[in-house]
């Protein structure tokens, strides 16, 4: 029931929908309060985050910064478009890695779903340079965990 | 090698460039061979191949007069490595999620 799916749509947009057994207002309360925020959107194993920062109103800063034992930390920055409480949430963020990527425009919507909520998340695209920088990190990450496991079996 | 994603998402928008893909991830194939299952015209599989090759998905080979296309893995593998990676992250974040939102209720 809570699969995730990702799917990208024309050439520029990836549309990601996930079913959670809560109502629209706790989902959507998870995803503008900071406090809440803060213990679930934290990526791959290893991550945490020690700013978090979204003011939850319309033309409001959002700050998320994440730190890692080994890997060091980064930040995003962005800006709340528009908030629908238990409906929708659009803002736009950039990674600062430490550069600034280009915007990212994220819609982020909640709708009743049998008794629980159904989350469609619709996000464009970061463009190729963003996503090489991504997946650098991701591909270092699997090899940690490698060589961790490899630790075990010696 | 660089690998152009944004190209290669677009290329792959096409549910004909899909099926060409797909079509060569069983092995090489010429033009004319491609052509026959999309009763296309080979000038408007030519113009497909083109736009898969500019991604970085697809290569030609010489071969005489033929120049076969098959797979370019390092395009693909480079893409699906992006999507996979996203997944998990994002499988990750609301495995977490579900745990917040039994606590708040």
């Amino acid at each position: 029931m809570s699969k995730l799916t990702l799917k990208n749509e024309g050439e520029r947009h990836i549309v990601v929908t996930r079913h959670f057994a809560a109502s629209p207002e706790a989902v959507y309360r998870a995803h503008t309060d900071p406090k809440l925020i803060q213990k679930w959107l934290l990526g791959p194993e290893g991550w945490t985050m020690p700013v978090c920062i979204n003011e939850a109103r319309e033309g409001g800063k959002i700050r998320y910064e994440w730190s890692h034992p080994k890997k060091g930390s980064f930040f995003i920055t962005g800006e709340i478009v528009k908030l629908e409480p238990s409906r929708r949430v659009v803002h736009v963020e950039r990674m600062h890695l430490p550069d600034p990527t280009p915007d990212s425009h994220i819609e982020t919507r909640f709708e009743p779903d049998g008794g629980g909520t159904l989350m469609t998340m619709r996000m464009t695209l970061p463009d190729a340079k963003t996503r090489a920088d991504m997946l650098a990190t991701g591909m270092e990450h699997g090899m940690e965990e490698s060589y961790a496991r490899l630790d075990k079996m010696a | 090698m660089y690998i152009d994603l944004d190209a290669a998402f677009s290329a792959l928008a096409d549910p004909t460039r899909r099926a060409i893909v797909a079509r060569l991830a069983n092995g090489e194939a010429t033009v004319t061979e491609l052509a026959e299952p999309f009763e296309m015209t080979q000038p408007a599989i030519s113009q497909h191949l083109k736009v898969l090759e500019e991604a970085g998905l697809i290569v030609r080979r010489v071969e005489g007069t033929k120049r076969p296309r098959r797979l370019a893995k390092n395009g693909i593998e480079a893409m699906d490595q992006w999507l996979r990676m996203l997944k998990k992250a994002l499988e990750k974040n609301y495995d977490r999620l579900d745990q917040v939102l039994a606590a708040m209720e």
